[in-house]
């Protein structure tokens, strides 16, 4: 499996920043990183992992099993999370995420039918102080309110 | 002696060493301190919770497994608190865990159930439903049902320390949690089955053995396994004159845990419906079946005729009988049938280990020795496939004391994943390939050399010369490839003293008589004479019995006692597991013909024949008591050694195929791994 020049350079950074001998404890970060540019975590790349950090490919289906980030299918252009844990909950992020539901017509973890938006209900971000928080890819977003939602949603596929 | 520290367990002082785990330090003095996670030959997981113990001034309960003892540690197994919490964690594991013990195959014999037994609570507090999951089928072999499950990580350790293969994982997490296999919804691996035997609970389940019986209503018996050289023990279960099982869950033999494919499951054979059941003579009309007093009379009368005529015999023995029957056979073939044409299908160049090493004590290795060597050296074998218990040993060896491997193979080998140093070499080229590594071999402490039917005559001459060169210990291991071949060979069923061997006697014009006991030598050689009356015992019809005159139905080795000698030179007992009507044991089928021949070649009975080896055959003096706690290491000679005439070739046997048997047993043939392949490395 190839990737492209940046991403490669970046792997053989990554590799390096490890004690010899832990090449395992780059499985995630590769898996993020290449998830971002290959879309979704495929057996071929699960496979491609394995070989560089030199574990079995079951040792890499372990992780992408467990940690929810990782995406065994393709999300929508834009991967919408909404937080319901426990601040954001207090503060209105439940009904957030109802909101969210009726507005993508998508549930947790479902994508759009045209692929452009993916809903997914995630626990805590960290951005407690600013709850209700969005994330929408890399992006945060603060104090968010449905309206707030909306106008985000309709932005972005205004800007389509 | 590593530095001792004391401390206090329940109530009782207690010397222990510096850094051991309490809860081996516990059990050691007798002292149970219950886990499931915990195996001594694994990595630590800690993951079930089980072996909480109390420890003065540590202001929670700790975890036994992974606590190291330390100088005035005070430890309680037993307070009040560690019993609660013991029964907390059982009902933890139990939330999820199906009451399906009256139908589940480990019932019995279970070590959760063993565990709720002894320290659980009567009831659970849990209300809420039990998450299910449907039970999955990963091969042939292995079935998975993931409720029963407690996460305990054994088989995954197992799988991948063990066995070097790694086909188990965890997927997904908390409790949703559960064992995957590496192939999405199926397993590619050795299919050794050694997840099913570790698994604590009946998570894990055998494709053959599962809902066919409970464990209490089998005898077990424990016996060699009949296939590869390595002389693993197994343990068969029982019932009705039917082995339903095999396994080596209570660690006894010299394979401790370990058994491949082979050895669990490849007994099934034994029941084939195209096993012999009655002595045929061949017709007109092909084979019919007569009755054995008919066909001893018509052998007896042959083998007369042809002795007082001054005939020709050829004599082919078996690497899968036992010491006994090797020893008898060629026993009548020197003394009653007075021919030197004794030989077997030799796999490995014995003759010329044994002579190199003339007058060296102490330089054959025995299995454990892989364990124990600074370093083992694999030279012109695939190990993990041809000798998977040898391959353990090694792998085990790295593991627990930092072992060094090398490997100089034509092909990629398992061995290469924890070798340090592997050289590939083209076939012929293995010495060269072992010279390059002298530098580093100079400096290990003692060394184990490991090699296949790639170094032979000359060649093993100088790898043996090469050993002396290095300066340091070395012991061999001449590999072979079945379950007596070592055991024919020691027992002069080989054509010494000019004798014809295999080969010529297959190709000699006018041989009169073809005697052949367990083997398949017309398997792709014609034979030549066509005067030749020729007798073959085997359990089926092969190429050779298709041939035969007569054939005798001969009993398996898991139906007769006997001895049988591994690739390491180590005797073993077998014990008889099931009883056969029609066939008779070879030791039996040849004292009849002796004594239809009016011979007297001493009484055919396994104890009485043993006795006349030990006396006879160099190194194998072993006592009958020592034989029955387990295996006694033999140097069968320590002088010159003739060469012997004749071809060595290994068969190339992989962990699914086992010679002529292969085709025999179901279950070798329903993998999907079958027939595999040597020198592909891990990948299967």
């Amino acid at each position: 499996m190839t990737f492209s020049p940046q991403l490669e350079q970046r792997f053989a950074k990554l590799l390096t920043r490890y004690p010899e001998g832990r090449t395992r404890s780059a499985v995630i970060p590769m898996l993020i990183y290449a998830q971002d540019e290959v879309g979704a975590v495929t057996r071929e790349l699960i496979d491609e992992v394995a070989k560089r950090c030199k574990v079995t490919p079951v040792q890499v289906d372990e992780v992408v099993g467990y940690y929810s980030m990782l995406h065994r299918k393709p999300q929508g252009k834009f991967h919408v999370q909404v937080c319901t844990n426990i601040s954001c909950l207090l503060v209105g992020g439940e009904e957030l995420y109802e909101h969210a539901k009726k507005k993508l017509g998508v549930g947790h973890k479902e994508t759009t039918a045209d692929g452009q938006f993916s809903l997914e209900e995630v626990e805590c971000m960290g951005a407690c102080s600013w709850a209700p928080a969005v994330e929408i890819n890399y992006d945060f977003h603060h104090h968010v309110t449905p309206e707030k939602l909306d106008q985000l949603i309709d932005g972005l596929r205004k800007a389509q | 002696m590593a530095e001792l520290v004391k401390l206090n367990i329940d109530g009782r002082d207690i010397e222990a060493e510096k850094g051991a785990l309490l809860i081996e330090v516990a059990r050691q003095n007798g002292i149970e301190v219950p886990a499931f996670c915990y195996h001594e030959d694994y990595t630590l997981q800690a993951a079930c919770r089980m072996c909480l113990v109390e420890i003065e001034k540590t202001p929670k309960l700790q975890v036994g497994c992974t606590t190291p003892v330390a100088e005035g540690m005070v430890v309680r197994t037993d307070s009040d608190i560690v019993k609660k919490a013991r029964k907390g964690t059982l009902e933890f594991l139990l939330t999820n865990h199906p009451l399906d013990c009256p139908v589940c195959d480990k019932g019995g014999e279970c070590e959760l159930q063993d565990m709720v037994f002894r320290y659980g609570a009567g009831e659970s507090r849990f209300v809420e439903r039990k998450h299910h999951v449907d039970e999955k089928q990963w091969s042939p072999v292995v079935y998975f049902d993931a409720p029963r499950c407690i996460l305990c990580y054994r088989c995954v350790r197992a799988c991948n320390e063990g066995m070097g293969v790694g086909a188990l994982g965890v997927g997904n997490r908390g409790a949703v949690s559960e064992i995957i296999p590496n192939h999405d919804d199926h397993l590619e691996c050795d299919e050794c089955g050694a997840c099913i035997d570790i698994c604590p609970v009946g998570a894990l389940t055998s494709g053959s053995y599962r809902y066919q019986t409970r464990p209490w209503e089998m005898e077990h018996v424990g016996t060699i396994c009949t296939h590869c050289a390595d002389g693993c023990k197994t343990t068969l279960g029982v019932r009705n004159d039917e082995i339903m099982r095999g396994n080596n869950r209570d660690r006894s033999g010299i394979n401790d845990e370990f058994l491949c494919i082979k050895g669990r499951y490849a007994f099934d054979f034994t029941k084939h419906p195209e096993r012999l059941q009655s002595p045929m003579l061949r017709t007109a009309n092909g084979h019919e079946a007569i009755s054995w007093s008919k066909a001893l009379d018509i052998i007896a009368t042959k083998f007369s005729t042809v002795k007082l005529a001054g005939g020709k015999f050829g004599v082919i023995g078996s690497n899968h009988t036992t010491n006994e029957e090797n020893f008898f056979l060629a026993k009548f073939a020197r003394q009653a049938l007075e021919t030197k044409n004794v030989d077997h299908h030799r796999t490995g160049d014995l003759a010329t280990l044994f002579d190199a090493l003339s007058g060296k004590n102490n330089a054959l290795a025995t299995s454990a020795d892989l364990y124990n060597a600074k370093a083992v050296l694999v030279i012109g074998a695939d190990l993990s496939q041809q000798h998977p218990f040898l391959a353990f040993q090694a792998r085990a060896n790295v593991r627990h004391h930092n072992g060094h491997i090398y490997a100089v193979t034509t092909g990629e080998v398992r061995e290469d994943q924890q070798a340090v140093a592997s050289v590939r070499v083209q076939k012929g080229g293995e010495l060269a390939g072992v010279e390059s590594l002298r530098e580093k071999l100079k400096a290990e402490g003692d060394l184990v050399v490991v090699f296949g039917d790639a170094v032979q005559g000359d060649a093993l001459r100088k790898l043996v010369a090469f050993g002396d060169s290095l300066g340091i210990p070395v012991k061999y291991v001449c590999l072979v490839d079945y379950s007596n071949s070592r055991g024919a060979f020691d027992m002069g069923v080989t054509p010494k003293d000019g004798g014809l061997s295999r080969e010529e006697m297959l190709a000699a014009a006018d041989l009169d008589v073809l005697w052949v006991v367990g083997a398949n030598p017309l398997k792709n050689t014609q034979l030549v004479s066509k005067k030749a009356f020729v007798v073959v015992q085997d359990l089926f019809m092969t190429e050779t019995a298709k041939q035969a005159d007569i054939v005798l139905p001969a009993a398996s080795a898991y139906e007769k006692s006997g001895t049988v000698t591994n690739v390491c030179g180590e005797v073993q007992k077998l014990a008889q597991a099931i009883k056969v009507m029609g066939p008779k044991t070879d030791l039996e089928i040849m004292g009849l013909i002796a004594k239809e021949m009016g011979l007297n070649l001493g009484i055919w009975l396994p104890e009485k024949v043993f006795a006349e080896i030990r006396k006879a055959v160099h190194g194998y003096d072993v006592s009958p008591a020592q034989l029955a706690v387990g295996p006694a290491a033999t140097m069968p000679l320590n002088g010159r050694v003739a060469a012997l005439p004749g071809a060595i070739q290994s068969s190339g046997d992989t962990l699914f195929t086992s010679g002529s048997l292969t085709r025999y047993s179901e279950i070798l043939n329903s993998v999907m791994e079958a027939p595999g392949q040597l020198y592909r490395g891990k990948g299967q």
